[in-house]
């Protein structure tokens, strides 16, 4: 929805928002619901209520619990029944520098206002450690914004006695723990109240009359900064840029001006804002976030623009290019089919409006932001917060790679008559065993992120899965398959509970890169042998239909499973008796964890 | 701006705010004749006539408003 989205109009969210609620719930758009805990150390119900309407039209239906005002701690520490019967699936808490029970005062020791902050900080952790003991879900804490005053002026930052000085201190302390602590997310206001303006977030008419801890106005954005973290640790980022080329990555039109006068590089402002713009989004690249062209143009002449000497972004930087003289929504929708993602998980990056508007009415969920002048672009992309980052795995750094080796083994698969030498001819080899401390990381974030080969859609934070991980109960597995064009990472999980001599599978997801690459039946000869070695004679496979996960509705089918059950909404239950199973892959050589080493 | 044109704004802004299109205000109207009229939507409100009238209102004018004709006083006075 428009009016939700970077850079929009804070007054008019905060006006209107009961409408723009009723319009996002009305659009019958399927949501995943979470429940929220909002412990608050200032007033929240504004907060809660704008954060709503950013989740909804992020994909997220939320419930939310409320502490009584500044009850943050005493919620944590003692919860209520009401607490407790909630079972958040997330934590936020909300806590400003109003928050801080004591400040230095000049006539502090050193080692006074070390221990000062030694049991500030205390304070803090303990409520964290007994929030994650009791609701094993992730936590959202806010960091510290920049007093309203400077007691000391400029030597408040400085000095060890400073206000400033020592919430900068605090917040060291809050950076520390959470790059040691997984599921634990700082929410940057220091950031975004700066970026704001600190004058104008702190007006202390709102603190003195209604217990606000930044001014009403404000709202909308601190809501945005934290409904982005809690969509991305629910795996609704955005996966993929495509990137228009005139005026977009460069000043200028590369089939009219040619090549060599394109603005691009040191020579001039304008040069230097598309130079500027190109590391960015280089940037976003290492990051994990897959590159795409989309531009009206001869291929020929998008390829020399990309190679002019003086830009930071290659030919090769990209995945795919689309340039060509199609509508780009059928471009936009031919890009996520070879990447195997959703068309509504690319962000769609062009400075003409028009073409923004014709992809956004015809591919549902695409985001298209406003591209307004060179100098704009980078600030509008960042703050929209598309691949807000909270897990950083491995694969993430090698995403782009991967994809690109995908694209050519596309290209081969031509050359073949017979699929399954075609198969062969990859080298493929998989490690595909119980899953070890290295993975679970990626694992959690696949069972998070996985829609369309995905049975059950069954969804793990990482407190969960480290509790699947550590129980007798289940038999797991992840795979991981790596071929002669690369290493595909991990891409698949299935995760059984034993129940007497039956496993019944709770999980089977593969990531889409791998389709039709046979691994699912490899996967499935190492479950049936693990089955065989504890004694279970039958397993059974659960299949819940969603919008996006019709193509494994007959997975278990072609596994050889007998469909036992069926119900109305398309639930179906199957069933697979092991003793006379006979191994499916034949052309993915299987090692287990010990290859590893 | 007219006294009238100034009621025909907070009109707008109350049916915005309160998403009921039939609300009309008078200068006698109080929270008592608005279901939704509470501490935490009057914020709402208040940031709403501001941000219109491009006006701020005084931190004690905003908890003893008792009705909307003082609203309007105030609006005259400042705009």
């Amino acid at each position: 929805m428009i009016e939700l989205e970077y850079p929009f109009d804070s007054a008019y969210i905060m006006k209107k928002r009961k409408s723009i609620k009723r319009t996002l719930l009305s659009d019958s758009s399927s949501r995943l619901k979470k429940k929220i805990a909002v412990l608050g150390g200032s007033t929240t119900n504004d907060i809660v209520s704008v954060m709503e309407l950013f989740l909804l039209n992020m994909g997220i239906e939320p419930t939310f619990y409320q502490s009584e005002y500044a009850q943050y701690w005493q919620d944590a520490m003692f919860p209520d029944e009401e607490l407790k019967s909630f079972q958040p699936d997330i934590v936020f808490i909300h806590t400003t520098y109003r928050n801080i029970s004591a400040f230095p005062t000049t006539s502090d020791k050193p080692e006074d206002v070390e221990n000062m902050l030694e049991s500030e900080f205390d304070r803090f952790k303990q409520m964290w450690t007994a929030v994650s003991e009791r609701f094993k879900c992730p936590i959202i804490q806010n960091n510290f914004e920049m007093p309203l005053y400077r007691l000391m002026g400029n030597k408040d930052c400085s000095d060890y006695r400073g206000r400033e000085n020592f919430i900068s201190r605090l917040n060291m302390k809050f950076y520390e723990y959470s790059m040691e602590t997984s599921n634990f997310y700082i929410n940057d206001i220091n950031y975004i109240s700066a970026s704001y303006g600190l004058k104008k977030w702190l007006d202390p008419l709102y603190w003195n009359m209604y217990k606000y801890a930044l001014c009403f106005e404000a709202i909308p954005e601190f809501a945005f900064n934290t409904a982005n973290i809690v969509k991305s640790v629910f795996g609704k980022n955005k996966k993929a840029l495509a990137l228009d080329l005139d005026n977009t990555l460069w000043g200028g039109v590369v089939g009219d001006d040619g090549a060599e006068h394109i603005q691009i590089g040191q020579e001039t402002g304008v040069a230097q804002s598309y130079f500027e713009f190109q590391s960015y989004i280089k940037a976003q690249k290492d990051l994990g976030v897959m590159l795409t062209v989309c531009s009206k143009n001869d291929e020929e002449n998008a390829v020399a623009g990309l190679n002019h000497p003086e830009g930071v972004l290659k030919p090769d930087d990209f995945i795919i290019i689309k340039a060509n003289w199609e509508n780009k929504d059928r471009n936009i929708a031919d890009t996520a089919a070879q990447l195997n993602i959703l068309p509504e998980s690319i962000v769609f990056v062009d400075d003409n409006p028009a073409e923004r508007e014709i992809v956004k009415a015809q591919i549902k969920g695409v985001a298209a932001p406003k591209m307004d002048g060179v100098e704009n672009y980078i600030q509008t992309l960042d703050r929209s917060g598309f691949f807000e980052v909270t897990t950083f795995s491995e694969d993430d750094l090698k995403r782009n790679e991967m994809y690109k080796a995908n694209v050519q083994r596309a290209a081969r698969q031509a050359t073949f008559d017979n699929y399954e030498d075609y198969l062969l001819s990859l080298d493929m080899n998989a490690v595909i065993d119980d899953f070890t401390p290295m993975y679970i990381q990626r694992i959690t974030q696949l069972s998070n992120k996985s829609n369309q080969f995905n049975v059950t859609t069954k969804r793990y934070t990482a407190a969960q899965m480290e509790d699947v991980f550590a129980s007798e109960d289940y038999i797991r597995l992840y795979g991981k398959l790596t071929d002669k064009f690369g290493d595909n990472g991990v891409v698949s999980v299935v995760i059984g509970k034993k129940r007497e001599n039956t496993l019944h599978i709770d999980l089977w997801l593969m990531s889409c890169r791998v389709l039709k690459r046979d691994m699912e039946f490899a996967m499935l000869d190492t479950l049936v042998s693990k089955c065989r070695q504890q004694g279970i004679g039958t397993i059974r496979g659960y299949y819940y239909p969603t919008a996006k996960n019709s193509m494994v509705k007959t997975l278990f089918g072609t596994f050889g499973f007998e469909k036992i059950e069926e119900d109305d909404s398309g639930n179906t239950v199957w069933e697979l008796n092991i003793e006379n199973y006979q191994n499916k892959n034949h052309v993915i050589n299987v090692h287990g964890n010990e290859s590893l080493q | 701006m007219t006294e009238e044109e100034i009621y025909e704004k907070l009109n707008e802004i109350f049916q915005d705010v309160f998403d009921d299109e039939t609300i009309e205000v008078d200068e006698l109207t109080t929270a008592d004749d608005i279901d939704d009229w509470d501490s935490l939507e009057h914020i709402n409100l208040v940031a709403a006539v501001e941000k219109e009238f491009g006006i701020k209102f005084k931190m004690g004018e905003v908890s003893t408003m008792k009705d909307v004709g003082e609203m309007v006083e105030i609006i005259m006075e400042r705009i």
